[in-house]
This record gives C-alpha cells, structure tokens and sequence, in this order.
C-alpha cells in the first residue's frame, strides 16, 4: 500500500492531524496520479512536439526546422491515404458493429429469446481475447496454407476464396474488428437500457404503442448518449488502427504496406528510418484528426438529435 | 439485475402465449448464429491446439486431428527457446497486476481529492483529466519511445508498466463513485475523532469504495494485458516482452517460413490458447465489476 501510515496516526489527537493536513491533503492525494500524469502524458507531448521542429538528415544531423515537419505532413500523401484507407473502413465497419450490438442490446433486454445469458456471456467473450490474438487465429482460419475456409472450397473443387487480396482485405481486417467488439458495445447499450424505468414500457403498451414504435420513440432517444458515447469511441479506434493490419501484414505484406494506416506510418517512421521528429508530426496530426473528426461529429449530432 | 427478469416486460404482457413463443424461437435460432461466428474461431483454436504441426495442413481444420497431440504441443511450447513463453507469460501477469493495482490506488486519491476536498486548481486540474480521456492511446506511443529513449528508460518494463498505471477514466469514475457512495458527516465525524486524513483515507474510504476499485482495477488490467503497441516500441529484450509481443513475433517468423518457422504453427496455436485462459477466468469471476464499469460510461 502506498499510502500506508504508522499504526501511531491513528491515536493522534484532534488538533495535530485536523487542520493543517487538512489543507495539504487533497495534494497529497492527487500527487502519485499527478507525477505519473506529468512524466508520461504530459512530458512525452511535450518532447515530441519539441522534437517536431526539428529535422533528422543522415548527412548534417539535427538542426531546426521549425513547422516544415507539419507542412510535409499535410501534404504527405502516404500519411493521407492511410487516413483514407481508416475512412473507408469505418463507414463499412462501425454502422454493422453498432447495429448488431443496438439490435441484440434491445432484444436481449425485453426478453425475447431463451437463454439470454448464454447470449450475453458469449457475444462479449470475443472482448476478452487480445486483438494479437484474435488477429493471429483469423489469420489462420484466411490462411491459404490450412485456413478451413480454403480447405472447403478446395473440397468441393471450388476457387479457395482469397480473403488477404488487395480488394477484400479491408472487409477482412472489419470482419476482426467487429468480432472483437460487437459484445463490448452491446454491454453498453443493454446497461443503458437497463436503466430505463419499466413503468414507461407499461405505459406504452396502455397507449396501444407496437413494440417497433417503443423501441424508435422512447428507447432510441433515451439511448442516444450512450450511442453518441460508442460512435465517438468506434470514430477513435478506427483511426487509431494498428494492432490488426501490422499482424496482417505477416500475410499478406503486398497488401498492406507501411502506411496502410496512419499509426502504423508513425511506427515505420519511429522504428525503420529513425526519422524520429517526422515520426512525432506524424503522431501529432494523427491525434488533431481523432479530435476534430469527434468534436465535428459531435456539432452535427447536436443540431439533429431525434426528438424525445 | 435479476430484479428485472420479474418485472413482465414490454413483450411478454403484450403478445398471446402462441405468438410469443414463436418470435422467441425465431430470435433465439437468430441470435444462436451469432452465437456460432462468435465461437468459430476460439473453437477453431482449441481443436487446432490439440494437432500435430502435419495434421494442421491434412486434415479439417473444424474437426480432430489423426492424434491428440495437445500435452506434446503444451510440453513443446514450453520447451521452446528456454522456456520463454512463461517468461512471457509472467511479464504479463506482472505488468497487469502492477498496472491495475497502480491504477485503481492512484485514481482513487485522485478521485477522492477531487471528490471532497476545496483545493486551488481543481477545476483546471479535473478538466485537463476529462481532457486526456479523449487522447488517444496510441497517439502517445510514439512520444512515450522518444522520451523513454531520451531518458534511458528504452527497453525497461517500467516504461510500459508506469504509463499503464494512469487511468484518467478511472480518476472521473472514483470521483463520481466517493461522491455518491461516501457521506461527508461520516468523514467529519471521523475526523472530530481525532482521524488523520491519510488514516480516514484508509480505513473509511478504501473500504467504502472497494467495488469501484475493483472495476478500476480490471479494466487497467484487461487493457495493459492487451496492450500490443507500447510494449511492441518500447521493449526491445526478449526477455521483458509481455505475452502478445511474444507470440506476435513467432507468428511473424512462422509466416515468412524460414529456419524451421514452419514447425512454429502448433506451438503458436497452443500458446494463443494457454495465453487468453488468464483474462477469460478474469473476466468470468468479475463480470460484476465490468459492467459496473461500463455502465458508468454510458449513463452520466
């Protein structure tokens, strides 16, 4: 226990511990969390954005080069097209996880459907299991050397499916992705609904209300937050891919190169080339996209939320 | 929870028996399908693992091999390379357990300070913590390298162990948890007896908010288990590397095929399996806490 006392504070009279410590303790107890926060949130933004303005050439070192790391970055095709890639992704991926996490959420809280907490235990299941992992075993089942799917095919003398071509990888890394995550946002969703009086179930029934209209008018708005709150998380998942693709790669190297998405560009560039203070623009605008692409999608959803 | 279950709902005082049952069966067979794509490819995993390497390419890969093979596959994971995938898996037990007891001590001070104290500087200092809910993790790797190579911290499991101890989620759940679950006249009572605060913390607060500790706990731990790129850039050794890291780079050996690599896809299967055991049982045991965890997302 850090914040362990001597056994003798606990005998200690009234007016040696009261006041003072008093005053000094919310410091106190802010201050493991506070150190931490500084040395590894705070300093490593700080050194990087330092370490942006300057420029890495092999030849004259290191030397000053003011916001040209930010200009190259906007202009950085590479950079963009692996924002784009991210982009393309999420509209495919986040509407299909979303809804079926919405739909089992709203049919596994009225109760529709024999052993609900089967269900409820096993879509989350997948959750548990590492992205690596679940990468690593989807990895497998595409696999053309003894992927099940291509053993199929072959069976009945069929064209194996070529789940790692140029053109289906996307779908195939969003297969991964919804797997993984379609039980964690279903949790959300039913907690939500959950906390939804059952009285208002009663009185839409009285009013004659299909379950259709109860689900859209009353559950739908009374979710939103919760929605809002998924979408802005998918929104910063999404951009921030890499565990998948950089596994994937193994597979399918052609396919995905090292700038398929924008963190595994700023990888490349940290670890391959060493151009650290590139390296760190590119992290920079990496995080301004995350932030803006969730505060404009939070703008639009503000001025048009269904009505309550 | 189960209080609900009791409650007719919605559906059941609506419908007539027949029609009821009927939509239940056609929900229930729908949601089975689900059901199957969520177990395919752990069921895929536990048949693979119990395969020799050859049986891996010949027979079907949703059925049994010619041998059950699944104790040599164990015995042979753990011989291989010295018996690094224990040391693997140690790294992770202890990078979890450190970052979850870390987190769930660390935000609670936090949380109680901001909670039930009047402090110069809280309301900046809460909003930069609500602030970095929303930095995205991985846009700080790459920082978090560049000064842990500055600082000659590269290549030590601290490096990925300290940034894990920081849950700025975590600090606004306790916050919200000690405003609700503590009274301030218990606090003020303790300490007209004479209670330091550090003991008041201990004694009263801890035990008071326990639960909430513990979902602050599991969800550091879930996610330093997990955590792939930090350590990935952060630890160069072998040796410290957590479990994912681990078997990521057999994987990629595997792949490319060379220096015996291909003798690596059963062990690579056995230790997915053995690796993903520790966080199920986690999972299963607290499943309590979890979702008092996200709930609170939800909610506010």
């Amino acid at each position: 226990m850090a914040m362990s006392n001597s056994p003798a504070a606990a005998t200690r009279p009234a007016r040696w511990g009261g006041f003072t410590s008093r005053k000094l303790a919310p410091y106190l107890f802010l201050a493991p969390f506070v150190l931490l926060f500084i040395a590894f949130i705070v300093a490593p933004l700080v050194y990087a954005f330092y370490m942006s303005l300057y420029r890495d050439t092999l030849v004259g070192g290191r030397h000053f080069a003011g916001a040209a790391s930010y200009i190259k970055v906007a202009g950085d095709a590479k950079f963009w097209g692996g924002v784009w890639n991210l982009v393309l992704f999420g509209i495919v991926q986040v509407p299909i996880m979303l809804g079926l996490a919405l739909l089992f959420a709203i049919v596994l809280d009225r109760g529709q459907v024999y052993a609900k907490g089967v269900f409820r235990l096993g879509f989350f299941l997948p959750y548990a299991v590492p992205s690596v992992i679940s990468t690593i075993i989807w990895g497998y089942l595409y696999g053309p050397n003894f992927g099940p799917f291509t053993q199929i095919a072959k069976a009945f003398n069929l064209p194996p499916p070529d789940f790692l071509s140029p053109g289906a990888m996307i779908f195939s890394l969003a297969n991964i992705v919804t797997w993984e995550y379609v039980g964690y946002n279903m949790v959300i969703y039913y907690a939500a609904l959950m906390a939804i009086p059952s009285d208002l179930a009663e009185a839409a029934r009285m009013d004659g209300a299909s379950p259709w209209q109860f689900a859209r008018l009353i559950q739908l708005p009374l979710l939103w937050p919760a929605i809002l709150l998924t979408i802005i998380f998918s929104i910063n998942g999404t951009l921030q891919l890499f565990n998948e693709p950089y596994l994937m790669r193994a597979l399918a190297g052609n396919t995905i190169n090292s700038s398929y998405t924008p963190n595994l560009y700023a990888y490349s560039l940290a670890t391959q080339n060493q151009q650290y203070g590139y390296a760190a623009a590119v992290s920079f605008v990496l995080g301004i996209v995350i932030a803006g692409a969730s505060y404009i999608f939070t703008l639009i959803t503000n001025r048009r939320r269904p009505e309550q | 929870m189960t209080a609900t279950t009791d409650i007719p709902t919605f559906e059941a005082a609506r419908r007539r028996p027949g029609e009821r049952r009927r939509s239940r069966i056609i929900l229930t067979l729908l949601l089975s399908l689900f059901l199957v794509y969520s177990f395919v490819p752990l069921v895929y995993l536990v048949l693979s693992a119990t395969k020799t390497n050859g049986d891996l390419f010949t027979t079907f890969g949703f059925g049994f091999g010619t041998n059950f093979n699944l104790w040599q596959n164990l015995s042979d994971l753990l011989a291989r390379d010295n018996g690094i995938f224990m040391r693997w898996m140690f790294n992770s037990v202890l990078y979890s357990t450190a970052a979850g007891l870390g987190a769930a001590i660390f935000a609670t001070a936090a949380g109680y300070a901001f909670a039930k104290f009047k402090f110069v500087g809280r309301k900046l200092l809460f909003a930069l913590v609500l602030g970095a809910v929303m930095i995205p993790q991985t846009a700080l790797v790459v920082p978090i390298f560049l000064l842990l190579a500055l600082s000659g911290l590269s290549d030590n499991p601290l490096g990925v162990i300290l940034p894990s101890m920081i849950s700025p989620i975590g600090v606004y759940l306790m916050r919200v948890y000690i405003d609700q679950g503590v009274d301030d006249e218990l606090l003020d009572a303790a300490r007209l007896d004479g209670a330091g605060e550090f003991v008041i913390f201990r004694a009263i607060v801890l035990r008071l908010v326990a639960p909430g500790m513990v979902t602050v706990a599991l969800l550091s731990f879930v996610g330093t288990w997990n955590n792939y790129f930090l350590p990935l850039i952060v630890l160069r050794s072998q040796a410290y590397q957590p479990i994912t890291v681990g078997l990521a780079t057999w994987y990629q050996l595997a792949q490319q095929g060379g220096g015996g690599g291909q003798v690596l896809f059963s062990i690579i299967i056995t230790g997915a399996l053995v690796s993903i055991i520790p966080v199920i049982v986690v999972f299963l045991l607290l499943q309590r806490f979890w979702q008092g965890g996200l709930t609170a997302g939800a909610i506010k």
